[in-house]
């Protein structure tokens, strides 16, 4: 008898204690709960809820048309040209900065001295703020005053009309964007380098192994999840992009670099049609999903693999 | 032998083609227009005119000052906040505990740029347009914030925290006494990466900032290049260098902080 009644206390004491550890959590918890809930997952819902309405300019909706804003973006020629520009800025940023940080990461990799300098150097335009940096290559991008024009002009090659000619803009945005990458990905990659066991190497030198032997053999195989995880990031990251296409472009000329965001944000501020740059968004946040699920998915496997 | 000699060959070619564009914006600050205009490499004399120039041609002084609190206050509203939540999802047992994990670590899914627009809406209601708080409060909390202070606390032992409860330690008082100071590395890496981040931002505060109150000194650049293109390229390049200096000062200073905390994140997610 008695013991059942200390059994039940024993019960009602967990449970309080129970109770009690989930208020302190949800204290703890509660400023990231409010952050996140206000401004990520309420303004998700939101902008899906705005893709099905007609708005105004101050964000109040006016009248519902369920799928036809999607309907409309995918008839339309501008966001076609949009998706267009996106998906080859993607194509020419991603390969092009994960081999050149790659190939910096390995030759920063080294053991020779002054090392830690090239490192630093490498790393640097992590610290370059996507504004500044664009500033300096709309100056380098100039028609008459760019370093690049007059360099051309030095051994008899005519003026590129790099920011203003529909077939090179694009390319231009994606060289800032490669430049402006690199220091990001080398540190993540250096760091990918650094954690291979040095036994490895070791081993493979004495079965005679040579440098590029073990280049192809140990460091990239090791380092393929690294690599994999950096490339997502990266196609992401592109899919993101937006203050190189301010400075540099304006999405011009002829919307050859109107990337995604860029387009969503015209919609919306400049032409006041909240409804259809929900829509706009909504495609955006597939993309990134999709990608991140590739990522979730291979990343698993790798592990496994290991 | 004839490898080390490869090695810093290839090592010297890429330093200087990485470090072009920020050194010549930095020669070019010097230059006087004709010398920009003549496309010159080096300045032929060294003077500060373009940047006395800058500072008049914007208020810079006080864009690099809205900078300046933006970033930190996003920095150190991002480690108390983010801290705290990974410090209940490691050291407290609740119900629920592995769902808020997961539902926090799911923001990752969500792009900003996606989620903007509701956003610039929410900040025109509840009227912090031109308002720090607009900039900086729905930056406070970040999943990659949590999920590596998460990582760095569950190396905390657990024999360590129970013993310190054994001895009438708060929970309050173990997180402000043991979880933080033994996490210093992470934290400060968290710190200069949420500054840098800040510091450059630029579709946010171009958008929530429409007078000079506070507005930040990357869409003041953006006021310099209307402002003065087509004449004065040097005083331009002067409020690049401006701009990147303090952010490129920073991450020189702490790289192997940043790197440590970096390379923890990516690699163990």
């Amino acid at each position: 008898m008695s013991k059942s009644i200390e059994n039940i206390e024993r019960k009602n004491n967990k449970r309080q204690k129970a109770i009690k550890n989930l208020l302190t959590a949800l204290l703890y918890l509660s400023p990231a709960l409010i952050i996140m809930g206000a401004f990520l997952f309420y303004p998700m819902i939101k902008t899906l809820y705005y893709s099905f309405f007609v708005t105004n300019s101050r964000g109040e909706t006016i009248r519902y048309i369920g799928l036809e804003h999607y309907l409309y973006l995918f008839e339309s020629q501008v966001f076609r040209t949009s998706m267009k520009a996106t998906f080859l800025f993607a194509l020419y940023t991603v390969p092009t900065t994960i081999i050149l940080s790659l190939f910096l990461a390995i030759i920063a990799n080294e053991k020779v001295k002054g090392i830690p300098f090239f490192r630093v150097v490498f790393s640097s335009t992590l610290g370059i703020s996507v504004a500044a940096g664009a500033t300096i290559w709309l100056l380098l991008f100039h028609p008459s005053l760019g370093v690049f024009n007059s360099l051309l002009n030095a051994i008899g090659i005519s003026d590129i009309q790099w920011l203003t000619s529909p077939n090179w803009a694009l390319i231009s945005v994606s060289i800032t964007t490669i430049w402006m990458n690199i220091g990001f990905n080398f540190i993540i990659l250096l760091g990918g380098l650094q954690n291979i066991s040095e036994e490895l190497y070791e081993s493979a030198k004495i079965d005679g192994a040579g440098y590029w032997n073990q280049l192809f053999n140990i460091t990239i195989p090791m380092l393929s999840p690294t690599l994999f995880f950096v490339s997502v990031v990266t196609i992401i990251n592109s899919f993101q992009s937006f203050g190189q296409i301010d400075i540099l472009t304006g999405g011009g000329p002829n919307n050859s670099t109107n990337l995604i965001v860029y387009s969503i944000y015209r919609e919306a501020f400049e032409n006041g049609f909240f409804g259809s740059a929900s829509a706009q968004a909504i495609v955006l946040f597939a993309l990134v999903l999709v990608f991140t699920f590739i990522q979730f998915k291979v990343g698993e496997k790798k592990v496994h693999y290991q | 032998m004839i490898k080390k000699l490869w090695i810093y060959l290839l090592l010297l070619i890429s330093a200087i083609v990485i470090t072009f564009p920020v050194l010549y914006a930095i020669s070019a600050s010097f230059m006087t227009t004709q010398e920009v205009n003549r496309g010159a490499l080096i300045p032929s004399s060294f003077s500060l005119d373009n940047y006395i120039q800058a500072f008049k041609s914007v208020p810079l002084f006080h864009f690099l000052l809205n900078s300046f609190i933006v970033a930190f206050s996003v920095m150190v509203g991002q480690l108390i906040i983010c801290s705290l939540a990974a410090y209940a999802i490691v050291f407290i047992p609740f119900k629920g505990r592995n769902f808020i994990f997961f539902l926090l670590i799911s923001t990752m899914l969500i792009p900003w740029e996606a989620a903007f627009l509701p956003n610039y809406i929410t900040v025109l209601n509840l009227g912090w347009i031109n308002e720090y708080s607009g900039l900086t409060l729905p930056f406070f909390a970040t999943a990659f914030g949590i999920f590596l202070l998460r990582q760095q606390f569950m190396t905390i032992p657990k024999e360590l925290y129970e013993s310190a409860q054994m001895d009438g330690c708060s929970r309050f008082r173990f997180y402000t006494k043991f979880a933080l100071p033994l996490s210093k590395p992470i934290l400060s890496a968290l710190g200069i990466f949420s500054f840098l981040t800040t510091w450059n931002m630029y579709l946010w505060p171009l958008l929530v900032t429409n007078n000079n109150d506070v507005r930040t000194v990357q869409i003041g650049l953006k006021m310099m290049i209307s402002a003065e293109t087509g004449t004065a390229w040097n005083v331009v390049m002067a409020g690049v260098v401006l701009v990147l200096l303090p952010t490129l000062i920073l991450l020189i200073l702490g790289l192997s902080h940043l790197k440590r905390g970096l390379t923890q994140g990516a690699l163990k997610g």
